[in-house]
């Protein structure tokens, strides 16, 4: 084989991020273990804005702090564009970042400017370029008026804004995003997420490797979506294809004029995979999910619903969602999954 | 090697201005930070004019809550600071970024010494005048000598704490206080050392202030000189050669531990 070739294969060869069996063990209560990673195998391509969904304590702070070489891995093997996170972790962290949700480091006494002045120089920027990037980034997320205010005055929008800024600071190959439109409001978090898009799809490729247990950020913002639950993967494709696998299955939404329904009869309902419920205090009603094997499981709930005495309002039947999913996978939703953890 | 050395200064100096802006932004702290020690060293000094102390006694004392400010800005500022930089989420991101953590603590301690030299010197100047300490200062270069070794040697103790407190949790304020009060007495801040028992003095000379305090109170106020004081320079040499690669050590092992067991960036453990 010709040396060309040789590189060439290499070349292909290298993902932008690749783990090979990933597990993080941590001491638990009374003693035991607690697996948060239990042999994780992902490759993320450059450019590529990958989603990690899971409910809380799922393990995807964990995948991320690993990559980010804030963590070392109890087994297996992490690589950042080629580079070891535990042989070589300076290499890596030249070519990272990472913004977390409902956090922002920096001196609250200092100004937003003063706050990424100071961050840029933790990547050796020189004072000018970094002024010139400052402002950019500033104009970018559409903060510029706050450039002088301290941060400790700042909205946590204004904060997450700026926490996004510094994040980018360094042009980094990529990005690591942990929950980050937690606790902000609608249009906030839109507008981030449409920042954080056009970022990664800009000429100069970036890497996104996003968290987040909301349904529909990660399919609004992911290429691809690996479903994380009790440290494993349970399926990684891309959101429209996780979807389309699942058209097989039916999804419903099923309205009951009822607060105090006890939803542990559907275990018993033949051909049910999964569900979800959600009180609604105001109306008094409870809206079940329900993922199902085939369509005669919506009927056989109506009239069980019916026995009990319980008033169907409506029975819809819905598009398969990152929730039905997730679902479909586990057997239950986000919520159901961390009340039974907790 | 010098690429790294340079950035990593860059990193030192950006670390040392962000002391220096926040720790000035808000002048009246400034005020406070020198009003409330005059008022305790006036205490002292009263007492020791109510019981016909020479007037030497007074220089002591003043000299000594000097250089209190350093110590607990050493305990405040550098030991406790990387507890509270991984409680608001800087300490993740000085990890996440390519530099020496050794760099981080040089600015945080070059940053407080120019902020505490400030108040010190105010509260020198203020006491000196107020309290008309007699000086009787023979050789001001090695009072300079004296005085710069025993702010290293106490900085680089301070970026040892500073490693130590980082993983030792919520509890760290406790421990600044149990080392604040203790050391105050040991290294004879408001009195000469030389006055305790030998067995307390021998348990304070582990501590580099006492050798400071006493060093630079013999040049300004007993007016002695360099061969006078040479125990005192080497010792202060000593702590610095034994501190300054321990806090390099102790720092690099603390990460390690902290990465393995996963508590580096565990808030309100």
């Amino acid at each position: 084989m010709s040396k060309c070739a040789v590189v060439t294969l290499r070349f292909e060869l290298q993902h932008c991020i690749e783990t090979k069996n990933l597990v993080r063990v941590f001491k638990g209560p009374d003693k035991g273990i607690v697996k948060a990673l239990d042999d994780v195998s992902v490759t993320i391509e450059e450019g590529e804005i990958f989603g990690l969904l899971g409910p809380n304590g799922a393990g995807k702070t964990t995948f991320i702090k690993i990559l980010s070489t804030l963590l070392l891995p109890t087994r297996g093997e992490a690589y950042v564009k080629g580079f070891s996170v535990v042989k070589e972790p300076n290499k890596v962290r030249k070519i990272i970042n990472l913004v977390s949700g409902g956090e922002t480091p920096g001196y609250g006494i200092l100004t937003v400017r003063e706050n990424l002045w100071f961050f840029s120089q933790l990547y050796g920027l020189p004072s000018s370029k970094a002024k010139e990037k400052i402002k950019l980034l500033m104009r970018e997320l559409n903060f510029e008026e706050y450039a002088n205010a301290r941060m400790n005055k700042l909205s946590s929008g204004y904060k997450q804004r700026l926490n996004l800024a510094r994040g980018l600071i360094n042009d980094p190959d990529i990005l690591f995003l942990d929950e980050p439109t937690l606790g902000l409001d609608v249009l906030t978090a839109k507008n981030l997420r449409d920042y954080m898009m056009n970022w990664a799809k800009q000429e100069r490729k970036g890497t996104i490797l996003l968290t987040t247990h909301y349904m529909a950020e990660a399919d609004e913002m992911c290429d691809r979506v690996a479903i994380i639950d009790h440290g494993r993967i349970l399926a990684c494709d891309s959101p429209q294809t996780l979807k389309e696998n699942l058209a097989k299955n039916p999804s419903a939404k099923i309205e009951i004029s009822s607060t105090s329904i006890n939803s542990d009869f559907l275990k018993s309902i033949h051909g049910i995979i999964g569900f979800t419920q959600t009180r609604n205090i105001q109306t008094g009603t409870t809206t079940l999910k329900v993922v199902a094997r085939d369509e005669s499981a919506f009927s056989k709930i109506v009239s069980k619903m019916t026995e009990e005495n319980l008033k169907v309002l409506t029975v819809s039947k819905t598009e398969p969602t990152l929730e039905d999913v997730y679902i479909s996978l586990v057997g239950k939703g986000f919520e159901e999954a961390e009340a039974a953890d907790s | 090697m010098i690429e790294d050395l340079v950035f990593n200064l860059k990193v030192a100096y950006a670390r040392l201005w962000v002391r220096v802006k926040g720790g000035n932004r808000e002048p009246h702290w400034i005020l406070t930070e020198v009003t409330v020690p005059i008022l305790t060293l006036s205490a002292y000094v009263y007492l020791y004019k109510m019981l016909n102390a020479p007037a030497e006694f007074a220089g002591f004392v003043v000299i000594g809550g000097t250089m209190i400010a350093f110590w607990s800005n050493v305990l405040w500022n550098m030991s406790a600071q990387f507890y509270w930089e991984k409680e608001t989420g800087n300490l993740q991101m000085y990890l996440v970024a390519p530099i020496s953590r050794m760099a981080i603590l040089l600015g945080m301690a070059v940053g407080s010494i120019v902020n505490t030299a400030l108040r010190a010197v105010a509260i020198l100047a203020v006491g000196i005048l107020i309290f008309q300490v007699p000086i009787f200062l023979r050789d001001p270069a090695v009072a300079v000598l004296i005085f710069v070794l025993t702010i290293v040697a106490l900085y680089t103790l301070g970026m040892l704490f500073a490693s130590l407190f980082l993983l030792y949790g919520r509890e760290a304020w406790h421990t600044v206080s149990l080392l604040q009060e203790p050391v105050h007495f040991l290294s004879g801040f408001y009195f000469p050392v030389r006055y305790l028992p030998f067995l307390i003095q021998l348990v304070a000379s582990a501590i580099p202030i006492t050798f400071g305090l006493d060093g630079i109170r013999r040049v300004i106020i007993s007016g002695e000189t360099a061969i006078d004081v040479l125990p005192h320079v080497a010792a202060l040499i000593i702590f610095i050669l034994i501190l300054m690669p321990l806090s390099k050590l102790a720092l690099n092992f603390m990460e390690n531990l902290g990465k393995k067991e996963g508590r580096l960036t565990l808030r309100w453990q």
